[in-house]
């Protein structure tokens, strides 16, 4: 009977621990990641919304800010910046903008999502107001100009002179009702 | 109370609780799912056999290439081991049978199941899965056949199958051993095996956790690994391969064990540094964890992240080293023989050492961007794979098979085919190498012109192994059946172990009352 005993026990432990590996994959790794890539700024994710405080804009220096845009995969839309660089100021607040066209016959959803290279720059490119917060829907063959509200953090490391702003666009029609901001 | 088998054939198999039993049933399963792999890959050989597409479609082609790793790796190499395990384990440490017998039917009845669900959507309207068996997402994911759901659940199944016999194994191997056998006194091949389980129980739910965050992402509408949702694609490299890198040292650690029993026995001396075998097995299994983005270099790793995985992996060559050098050492100044399970065993130890060169190659970061996703790849991995686990396999086969059924094996028949395997191996997986040098990458169902001889060369030399095979399974099948008996408990005149002091046939019950150690 002390086997018996002794099986179960091992059983028990196993699977506990099984459970726990599973648990880590499922809900452990992925924020990990993510809290990984935030840290070291791999990736070039950018933070959620800022909201402007008074900082003193540093006119000693320069910072050329390009802009690219993408079409994921099979993406019809047009989808460019209007402006392709400005120049700024650390600390001042800028407006650009980007054209989005549904080049379709079909209403359509899309999900622009932003990429900051070099990425030791991702945590000093700051974001009040972007089109990527919210997701994009445009009627057949509507065409909209989507604002991007910026700030270069005057802390931007000083090796960088040029910083990178991208955006995949992405097709999420099919996706319904789910929101990057429902996601995260 | 001798109890002997059931008489009908559907109760003795299907409800059996008996180790032996269990055990053939995952080889028998387990060389079914070979053949059937064995024949995805000559599919696979025979369309590359000249560049421009002939027989089959590129789209089947992908489903071949993805079915051929799946069932060889989750379908063959691995309830082939377990099969082993079911059958060596009780009668190398001393024990009745397996600690948990009901479970241990279970976990081998769920597998025929699993892999009838995974092989029947290669029959469906859009086909099996074709994303390769590393299933990457976005591929898997966004981009899967609807099929793809068939597979996930598939790779439930066998997880659960894994995790079952994994238990069985560690809680057999902790409490069933007989008086006096201590942990540094077990076989190697119950070592490796107990480490290998621990390794499984860790890792098979991670596997879990990454193909049901592909089942949401696809049928829930949440973002793991969609990057327009806010999910990052690298992330389900990351988590794979997490699994990924322990799954292989999964597959090469019993074939290590079964190898460490071989050597010594056709040697007539004991192991050499028996205990550093151990520790080396142990630190293996360690390492496996802290290694797994070797396998993605090319992702877009900060410098700093190459370098890590790049030193951590290269240090895995050191215990392995310990291993190869203690085997070569064991045969140094024995009395050597060469019996058919001794030519896989030194098959094995060459070509493994061969793979681990080629593995050291792959190691290096910076050469890697050249290397990655090439026909080099397929070759290295195939020289660890096969010449590893499936030679070591054999050779088990072939050593053990006697005392399992009590007739010998035709021993020239033996020797022929391990000549042939040997040989056909080379020529498969050879060229390989060249052409992945020469930039032929891998998982594409056509190719450059100046590629075309040395896949020639392959291809011949692919359908010689798999002849080789057939041969194998006519050995087996006539030993069986027809093979000299033999009485000899010892069988193998250099034996020692536990195992070789029952009579040959193995009686269906064994041990029921603990031997006595010295």
């Amino acid at each position: 009977m002390k086997n018996t005993t002794s099986h179960r026990n091992v059983l028990i432990k196993s699977l506990l621990g099984a459970a726990v590996m599973f648990m880590f994959a499922m809900f452990v790794l992925p924020p990990l990641y993510d809290l990984f890539c935030e840290i070291t700024g791999i990736g070039g994710k950018t933070g959620d919304a800022y909201t402007a405080t008074e900082v003193v804009v540093d006119t000693t220096r320069e910072v050329e800010v390009q802009f690219v845009a993408t079409n994921n995969a099979t993406m019809p839309w047009e989808f460019y910046p209007v402006e392709h660089k400005v120049v700024v100021h650390p600390g001042e607040q800028k407006e650009i903008v980007f054209y989005a066209k549904n080049l379709t016959g079909m209403d359509m959803v899309g999900q622009a999502i932003p990429n900051v290279l070099p990425n030791n720059a991702a945590d000093y490119f700051l974001k009040t107001e972007c089109f990527c917060f919210n997701n994009q829907p445009l009627a057949a063959g509507d065409d909209a100009e989507l604002a991007v509200v910026f700030i270069i953090d005057p802390d931007l490391p000083a090796s960088v002179n040029t910083v990178t702003l991208s955006y995949t666009i992405f097709d999420i029609t099919d996706r319904g009702s789910m929101q990057v901001s429902q996601l995260k | 109370m001798a109890h002997g088998p059931s008489e009908s054939f559907f109760s003795r198999w299907l409800f059996s609780t008996n180790h032996k039993d269990i055990g053939t049933l995952y080889l028998w399963f387990s060389f079914a799912m070979f053949l059937l792999g064995g024949a995805f890959a000559m599919v696979i050989r025979a369309e590359l056999f000249q560049p421009g597409m002939q027989l089959i479609e590129p789209e089947f082609f992908n489903q071949m290439t993805t079915m051929h790793g799946l069932v060889m790796v989750f379908g063959a190499i691995m309830p082939a081991f377990v099969g082993l395990a079911n059958w060596m384990i009780p009668m190398m440490i001393g024990a009745p049978d397996m600690a948990l017998p009901r479970m241990n039917n279970l976990s081998f009845w769920i597998l025929p199941f699993a892999f009838a669900i995974l092989v029947s959507t290669l029959f469906m309207e859009g086909g099996g899965p074709n994303f390769g068996w590393t299933f990457y997402a976005p591929l898997s994911t966004t981009y899967a056949p609807d099929t793809v759901n068939y597979f996930i659940f598939g790779v439930h199944i066998m997880g659960a199958s894994s995790i079952m016999g994994s238990i069985n194994i560690i809680a057999t191997v902790i409490n069933m051993r007989a008086p006096g056998m201590t942990y540094m006194k077990m076989p190697l091949f119950v070592w490796t095996w107990v480490i290998t389980a621990f390794l499984l129980v860790a890792v098979m739910p991670v596997l879990a956790g990454a193909v049901t965050m592909m089942l949401m992402d696809i049928n829930f509408g949440t973002s793991f690994f969609d990057a327009a949702g806010g999910g990052d694609p690298v992330l389900f490299q990351h988590v794979f391969w997490f699994f990924g890198h322990p799954e292989v040292y999964i597959i090469i650690l019993p074939a290590f064990g079964v190898v460490s029993q071989i050597i010594p026995t056709f040697s007539r001396k004991p192991l050499f540094g028996y205990s550093s075998m151990v520790y080396a097995t142990a630190s293996i299994a360690f390492l496996s964890f802290i290694v797994w983005a070797h396998h993605m270099f090319t992702v877009g790793m900060p410098i700093a992240g190459e370098l890590y995985f790049m030193y951590a992996t290269m240090l895995i060559a050191v215990p392995t080293g310990v291993k190869v050098f203690n085997w070569v050492t064991t045969m140094y100044k024995g009395a050597l023989t060469f019996e058919t399970p001794m030519l896989f065993s030194i098959a094995f130890v060459i070509l493994f050492t061969f793979g681990g060169f080629t593995g050291m190659m792959l190691s290096i970061a910076a050469a890697d961007t050249q290397y990655h996703d090439t026909y080099f790849v397929v070759a290295h991995f195939h020289y660890v794979m096969v010449a590893g686990a499936v030679f070591s396999g054999t050779a088990a086969v072939y050593y053990w098979l006697p005392k399992w059924c009590g007739r010998m094996y035709d021993e020239t028949m033996g020797k022929v085919q391990f000549w042939i395997a040997f040989i056909a191996f080379n020529i498969t997986f050879m060229p390989q190498h060249f052409l992945g040098l020469a930039g032929m990458p891998r998982r594409y169902s056509d190719y450059g012109l100046q590629f075309a001889d040395w896949n020639m060369v392959s291809s011949i030399g692919a359908f010689m192994y798999g002849g080789a095979q057939l041969l194998f399974l006519f050995n087996v099948i006539r030993t069986i059946g027809w093979g000299k008996p033999i009485d000899d408990p010892k069988v193998w005149e250099g034996a020692e172990g536990l195992e070789w002091t029952l009579p040959t046939p193995a009686p269906f019950h064994t041990f029921s009352t603990p031997p006595v150690l010295k």
